[in-house]
């Protein structure tokens, strides 16, 4: 491409195709500061501080333009900062701070505010506005993400990247003017919605108006607490980010570290959730092999995302049964931790405290999951994040950079390569198919890479030739992808056998729980990482760690697929189609303790055959046994089956006669 | 029973209202503002329900249809009464005491700034910036009907006509 040419502060810079003036006056290293553009999403226009003055042409005067969304012009003068630009850009973020809770020092966001960077570097010093709102109250109805509104700058950016990297859309901009919000429909809580908890929203907010969910005080509590036996796990992309504020470079592998600091902290145990990974796939390999072999529910989709298992089960409900049955690996760490531990340890189960430290903020509403519940305790009883892990470093005053490296603990700290991997996209699918190959050709593989799945490719495809015959997969990473390629699946226009989802951008490596200021230089960096890392491991194949295959001989029934296994490391799905909560009761029955039916409609399908379906159910449990023994009521699916739930069996479909009649089954045998 | 059942049925009903506009307009998320422009014709509000089904026959995220109803003021998100009392607050009006009225009808009907609708879906108040008629200042506009130099007088007489017409078994 030719190289064109324009001015920026007097100085003349070359650019090529970049698609605004604000990425070649970056380009030339000049910093403009700005709320609402991102490099990964739609230009917005909003914030108004990336304004430049562009010399006027043909005796025209000089105009002044949000650089972001100018394009660059050959010949084009500009000037970054004048007298004007400076007042403009003060008073835009003068009136930003009126409204703004201002309480930074206890805000988590504090350290890497943009907004309070930006006010810094402008020099601001008096806000000449009188803040005209109350404080709003605090979205705390997540187990994952907090919102705030009154640290709102109103930029969009999580409204853009929900939307356009996540394909979800769960928060938008309501009202209007002076009353403008960022708000998930009806002003619901973020905990109430279709959000799958994936975080992404909080890696780009510029302020601490959605910040990850702080648990830290709960790990305090549990560490201070002198009858608990605190153990810790770390998750994979965790090591090659939580150096980064300790003067480490992305993707620094810190684990060594990071195990020495926890052991100041008073964690009785550390392990690496790089062990369960393996576990993971000792498991999903193995479920890959035999669906594979018979053909059945191709092709299998990856579960270790939490996100993205939410997703699914929210838009494409009827694909769960191709979703791998495995839990994740923090779900079968927790499970084997909390079965294995507590005599190893010498201590009560109760008494045994599972800390995991995640990339993510998913894996905290994971946790939190009934189905990963043993009477009402939690196998991972606390999730952090990342970053909230650093903040408990700095606390103690530990400089985690000058600290000697230490091993973690055996058994459940050991791990191989591919264990490792799991932190970025490709990696679960690398993973697997050094498994899978393996067995499936009953000879030794030699070379591990399977460097087709790397990199940063929103979707990867590839063919493998296997002596059981060609294996077809693919990798995406981003929801919107994902849907994109479900689209695909279900159109028939592309076959899969195998194919692995990571919700965030590059995999966990830029999880909603990392280090805020992920771009996708960091991205790339911290990828690099999670390879070196494998290629410096013992071993690179899961089935070679001796201490998993240890640890079936001993605790789960001996190895992948037994009974034990099922129990403790695999789960099911649900239909969360019905995610947007507008329900509407059918029938109220007066009994005290009745049945629940549900009856989920698609909103674009013919109304009168669901009317008629409604009717026929009603009038059969008013002719039933129990005419005041059922509450019936009727919501919609997003995009999902539609389904008739009684008690909690549900019946795919009811417009055919033969569905309708389980249905009735259903009711009979419920009265 | 009886009544959750009947409730079950006006939202059908409401629903099939629904369904017939999005027909009209081809399931096009590009036309979402006449869409819902004409639901609410139809059903005087857009309700949670409403907003729902628009957004999920749409394939929309129903924060985004949400973010749409909310922006436009046009669009009123609870019930509104029979009869709409539209009240101008423009400059004119304001300066000729429109502020008057409006607390002699928040007095009269028991509403205020936070509940601008009665409990027995009657009367609907509307504060407007400006009707564009400010020689005629205050204007009040009573169910399409406008009314000129209005006073808190006049702004009673006519509620309590209206009141002693539904009690005659309504307008019309």
């Amino acid at each position: 491409m030719d190289k064109k040419v324009l001015t920026v502060n007097g100085r003349e810079v070359e650019f090529t195709d970049e698609r605004n003036l604000l990425e070649v006056i970056r380009k030339a290293g000049v910093e403009i500061p700005t709320f609402c553009y991102h490099s990964d999403l739609s230009v917005y226009g909003a914030c108004r501080l990336c304004l430049v003055e562009v010399e006027g042409t043909n005796g025209r005067p000089n105009a002044i333009m949000a650089s972001c969304s100018t394009a660059p012009a050959p010949g084009m003068s500009i000037r970054t900062e004048t007298k004007e630009i400076r007042a403009m850009r003060k008073v835009a973020v003068e009136l930003l701070l009126a409204n703004h809770n201002t309480e930074c020092p206890t805000c988590v966001r504090s350290e890497d505010c943009k907004l309070r960077k930006i006010a810094r570097q402008l020099g601001v010093e008096h806000i000449r506005y009188k803040k005209l709102k109350d404080f709003a109250p605090i979205d705390v109805s997540s187990p994952s993400l907090q919102r705030d509104p009154n640290k709102c700058v109103l930029c969009g950016d999580c409204v853009r990247v929900c939307s356009e990297v996540q394909g979800i859309g769960a928060i938008n901009f309501a009202n209007r003017g002076s009353n403008a919000q960022v708000v998930p429909a009806f002003g619901a809580g973020l905990g109430e919605v279709e959000c799958v908890n994936c975080g992404q929203c909080a890696a780009v907010c510029p302020t601490g108006a959605i910040t990850p969910k702080q648990d830290v005080d709960k790990v305090w509590a549990a560490l201070y607490d002198p009858t608990k036996t605190v153990v810790v796990e770390i998750a994979p992309a965790v090591r090659v980010a939580v150096g980064e504020q300790f003067g480490a470079k992305p993707g620094e592998n810190f684990a060594g570290k990071l195990v020495a600091a926890l052991r100041i902290m008073g964690f009785k145990r550390v392990f690496d959730t790089c062990f369960s990974a393996d576990m993971t796939i000792f498991e999903e390999a193995t479920e890959f092999l035999d669906r594979f072999t018979k053909k059945e529910d191709l092709p299998l989709f990856t579960s270790c995302c939490p996100a993205w298992v939410k997703f699914c089960e929210t838009y494409y409900p009827e694909m769960r049964p191709n979703l791998s049955t495995c839990r994740s690996p923090q779900g079968m760490f927790g499970s084997v931790a909390k079965k294995i531990l507590p005599e190893q340890l010498g201590c009560k189960r109760e008494d045994l405290v599972v800390v995991s430290i995640m990339p993510c903020t998913a894996k905290k509403f994971e946790a939190g999951l009934d189905k990963f519940k043993v009477d009402g305790v939690p196998e991972t009883d606390i999730v952090i994040t990342t970053s909230e892990v650093q903040r408990m470093i700095s606390s103690l005053g530990i400089k985690l950079d000058e600290l000697e490296p230490e091993a973690f603990d055996m058994p459940l700290g050991f791990s191989t390569g591919a264990g490792v991997i799991f932190g970025t996209s490709g990696g679960v699918m690398e993973a697997a198919l050094r498994f899978a190959v393996e067995k499936a050709t009953g000879k030794t593989l030699e070379n591990v890479d399977f460097k087709m799945v790397r990199g940063m490719d929103k979707i990867k495809e590839a063919t493998l030739e296997t002596p059981a015959g060609e294996v077809r997969i693919a990798v995406c990473h981003g929801l919107a992808s994902a849907r994109a390629l479900i689209e695909k699946i279900k159109s028939g226009e592309a076959k899969y056998d195998f194919v692995e989802v990571m919700a965030c951008p590059g995999g966990c490596i830029s999880g909603g729980g990392q280090p805020f200021g992920a771009t996708d230089a960091i991205r790339k960096q911290r990828q690099a990482g999670m390879y070196v890392a494998d290629k410096t491991a013992q071993l690179q194949k899961s089935q070679d760690n001796y201490l998993v295959d240890k640890c079936y001989q001993e605790h789960i029934g001996g190895g992948p697929g037994s009974h034990e296994a099922h129990e403790l490391l695999h789960t099911t799905y649900e239909n969360r189609s019905r995610a947007f909560d507008a329900v509407i009761p059918a029938l109220r029955g007066t009994d005290p303790e009745r049945v629940s039916v549900i009856m989920t409609v698609r909103a674009d399908s013919d109304p009168k055959g669901g009317e008629k379906a409604l009717k026929q159910l009603v009038d059969h449990i008013k002719a039933s046994a129990r005419p005041e023994g059922f509450d019936v009521d009727v919501a919609f699916a997003g995009s999902g089956e539609e389904s008739v739930e009684v008690g909690g069996n549900a019946v795919p479909g009811f417009r055919t006669p033969a569905a309708m009649k389980k249905v009735k089954g259903l009711v009979d045998a419920a009265c | 029973m009886r009544e959750t059942l009947d409730k079950t049925r006006a939202t059908a009903t409401g629903l099939a209202a629904a369904t017939e506009v999005l027909e009209k307009n081809q399931y096009d998320p590009s036309r979402l503002i006449p869409i819902l422009e004409q639901i609410q014709e139809k059903l005087n509000y857009l309700s949670k329900e409403t907003i729902t089904f628009v957004a999920d026959a749409l394939r929309l995220p129903p924060a985004r249809v949400y973010g749409v109803a909310t922006f436009y003021a046009r669009f009123a998100l609870n019930p509104k009464g029979k009869h709409i009392i539209r009240l101008c607050d423009g400059t004119a009006c304001h300066v000729k005491k429109s502020r008057d009225i409006l607390e002699k009808l928040y007095e009269k009907l028991g509403l205020s700034d936070e509940k601008r609708t009665t409990d027995d879906l009657l009367f609907t108040i509307e504060l407007v910036s400006c009707l564009g008629a400010c020689g005629l200042a205050p204007v009040m506009v009573v169910d399409g009907e406008v009314h000129g130099q209005s006073t808190p007088q006049f702004a009673e007489e006519v509620v309590d006509k209206i009141i002693a017409e539904e009690a005659k078994g309504g307008r019309e």
